[in-house]
């Protein structure tokens, strides 16, 4: 058999085919459905939350942070309850990571807070001694894109069925709309800081990058 | 075509694919050894203002190694090897060489916006598949081509049984034909709301625990079908040629073949091993990973047999060295993987440097050695020029060898420190160590680590620059040689 699939290339290809598609098909499918379910009460992002989460990506944070708790004693004394499959219901995509250079964030939002974070990525051995981080000042002027983030729940309320409020339309008139609440939840947060520029920047309604990634962080709970 | 006129090879494609292997292996190699001086030197990190830090290159890093010099050598050798074991010229169709230079321009084009893009900071953030749709488009435009091109050349072949190496191509095609669309679904944000934001960025199409399964399912066999089969391809097709030998045993080709297509699959979920997926999918993960080692040591031992009662080459020709380092590597990464995908040792080892050790000890010694050692053995047949140093082969062969001893040595040590440290308990129960106290502790390792990259990426400029004094100034050959690839 093998040598008459050897002289037929395209027999070959399929039989190729059949036996690597396999596997996905038995290890994938059939948890899909169980698997994406939410566990109770979890609410989706905000949409300054989501920007933030796309400062996390933009700058790959996840080069060195975990975002998953194993089930090890070592692990829940460190960082809290391990994690669980609905906790990530709404995370398009996973952030889970694959490197701990730095330490797991995802409860960070239970033991730092903003002015932790505005240290640190102002300058992280300034809190943490011997980090070898580096510091992320230009987060303090590029200006987050709110814009795409609303632009993100959108898709992912239409498409997803994610339940975001009926404020979340895919119309620029909805988008001014909403904007206030966005800039409002940024300066609850820039309110916490001590970088006057920040300060002055939300005043004005852009909201520094920083500004979003430490929503996305005290978020992660 | 006359049939009693000796066949006149195109290699116009493979050289192509030549230069930008050289050219991306460079570059990749390049940043790897900064980002890993970073580790070591924190103040590297403010050399380009906010594209230079660790955070943002390391995707640079891994995508253009992947996708850029492996790739390349992948398609360099195909270009060149399959004409070869079809009994085919691309000359002959005018089709196939259109295809063949439209699917290196393209490569190329969508590789530079590639790099361009991931500088600027638009990921979807999966590993290895960190290209925003776009370039997406343009990646999977680049493998139908590659499709056309090698279904092309085997529709017109004079050569009716596909030689083993011709078996993994086409496995090399598929699989990731496969993987990267499953992977990459997105639904881009642009057009899904109206058009508002920025137009590249996309969300995933799966979500959670679901996009874990999917990314690990592409980023294990993304490896297995672009760092392992096509490389055995080549080490198939030049070892043989090389040395003059036979394959040792063509059962065992078969064997290896088939076992490793159906089993790769089930491994990917060993990365995911203590994470939120279903317990009996890591099982499954961690017992096809050590029924892994059959097939893998299948087709090394296939090729050190190959060697058999020949053994004297490897002190006389420096590629057989090259080549036989590089199945001894691929032995000891496929028995490395299996051991860290063992429950327990994954406790300690995952997320730690150990992996990075893993992957660069099967990258740098198997992948990167088998395919400099192919485009050697290529370049005097390609440019009907000697190899132009001898010397300079074995200087490279020495320092990168050592290179990689160092990298690995050091990152098993500092992976399973690191491990060990982070679940050590005093005698009350209390975590005897703050997570700084974990980092700091690694200085010495990660020093070791750059070092063996800036000893690596010195080999690789000694290659470059072989392979530039071969294609231009060495002496010239009048006739083609049969095995042993003639050097100075």
């Amino acid at each position: 058999m093998f040598h008459w699939l050897e002289k037929n290339p395209f027999f070959f290809s399929v039989g190729v085919f059949v036996v690597i598609a396999f596997a996905g098909l038995i290890e994938i499918l059939p948890n899909f459905a169980e698997a994406s379910r939410p566990v109770v009460g979890l609410k989706p992002y905000s949409v300054l939350e989501l920007a933030g989460k796309n400062i996390y990506m933009k700058d790959q944070c996840i080069a060195c942070h975990s975002q998953l708790i194993r089930p090890f004693k070592a692990e829940t004394d460190r960082y809290g309850q391990y994690s669980l499959s609905g906790e990530y219901a709404y995370d398009r995509p996973f952030l889970w990571g694959s490197k701990r250079t730095g330490p797991d964030l995802h409860r960070i939002g239970n033991y730092r807070t903003t002015d932790w974070h505005e240290n640190h990525m102002w300058e992280p051995t300034s809190v943490v001694p011997g980090s070898i981080m580096p510091a992320y000042k230009h987060m303090f002027t590029n200006i987050a894109d709110i814009e795409t983030a609303y632009a993100e729940a959108v898709t992912v309320k239409n498409v997803f069925a994610t339940p975001y409020g009926d404020e979340i339309k895919g119309t620029r008139a909805a988008w001014e709309a909403h904007k206030p609440a966005v800039l409002a939840e940024a300066a609850k947060i820039a309110a916490d800081m001590k970088n006057k520029d920040v300060k002055d920047a939300v005043a004005a309604g852009n909201i520094p990058e920083v500004v979003a990634l430490i929503a996305y962080l005290n978020r992660l709970k | 075509m006359q049939s009693n006129a000796a066949l006149e090879y195109d290699y116009s494609v493979a050289k192509l694919f030549t230069y930008t292997t050289i050219l991306f292996g460079f570059l990749g190699m390049l940043i790897g050894t900064l980002i890993a001086a970073q580790l070591a030197f924190p103040e590297l990190n403010y050399l380009l203002g906010e594209y230079g830090t660790f955070s943002r290159l390391r995707p640079l890093h891994t995508n253009i190694v992947i996708f850029g010099f492996t790739l390349s050598g992948v398609f360099a050798t195909f270009y060149y090897s399959a004409q070869r074991v079809l009994k085919v010229s691309m000359a002959e169709s005018k089709f196939i060489m259109f295809i063949g230079k439209f699917h290196f321009w393209l490569y190329f084009v969508g590789a530079l916006l590639g790099v361009i893009s991931l500088l600027l900071g638009y990921t979807q953030s999966k590993e290895y598949a960190q290209f925003e749709w776009p370039i997406d488009i343009v990646i999977v435009l680049v493998w139908v081509l590659w499709g056309v091109a090698m279904f092309a050349l085997i529709g017109i072949r004079r050569e009716k049984a596909l030689y083993i190496s011709i078996w993994y191509y086409i496995a090399c095609f598929l699989g990731i034909a496969m993987l990267y669309l499953f992977n990459n679904m997105s639904v881009p944000t642009y057009f899904a709301s109206g058009g508002l934001g920025n137009i590249l960025h996309s969300v995933s199409m799966y979500s959670g625990t679901n996009d874990a399964l999917v990314q690990w399912w592409y980023g294990h066999n993304a490896v297995a079908f672009g760092f392992t089969v096509p490389i055995v391809a080549m080490i198939y097709y030049f070892l043989p040629k090389e040395s003059g030998q036979a394959i040792y045993s063509y059962k065992l080709s078969l064997l290896s073949f088939w076992g490793l297509m159906f089993v790769y699959l089930w491994a990917g979920s060993h990365h995911l091993l203590w994470s939120t997926v279903p317990d009996w999918m890591q099982t499954m993960g961690s017992v096809f990973s050590v029924v892994l080692i059959l097939p893998s040591w299948g087709s090394a031992i296939n090729m050190l047999l190959t060697m058999k009662g020949e053994w004297n080459q490897l002190t006389e020709n420096p590629l057989i060295k090259f080549m036989v380092l590089a199945s001894t590597f691929y032995m000891l990464s496929t028995l490395e993987g299996p051991i860290q995908a063992i429950k327990s040792v994954n406790a300690i080892a995952h997320f730690t440097d150990w992996i990075p050790g893993h992957v660069h000890d099967g990258v740098l010694g198997w992948v990167v050695f088998m395919i400099m050692a192919a485009l050697f053995h290529m370049a005097p047949r390609m440019f009907k020029r000697e190899i132009y140093s001898k010397k300079l082969l074995e200087a490279q062969f020495w320092l990168q060898t050592t290179a990689v001893v160092l990298y690995f040595t050091s990152m098993w040590i500092a992976g399973i420190t690191q491990g060990m440290m982070w679940r050590a308990v005093d005698e009350y129960g209390n975590l005897m160590y703050s997570f700084i106290d974990t980092v700091t502790v690694l200085h010495p390792y990660y020093a070791i680590r750059a070092l063996s990259g800036v000893m690596y990426l010195t080999g690789f400029l000694m290659f470059a620059y072989n392979m530039y004094k071969t294609m231009t100034s060495s002496r010239e050959l009048t006739e083609e040689p049969q095995f042993r690839s003639p050097m100075a």
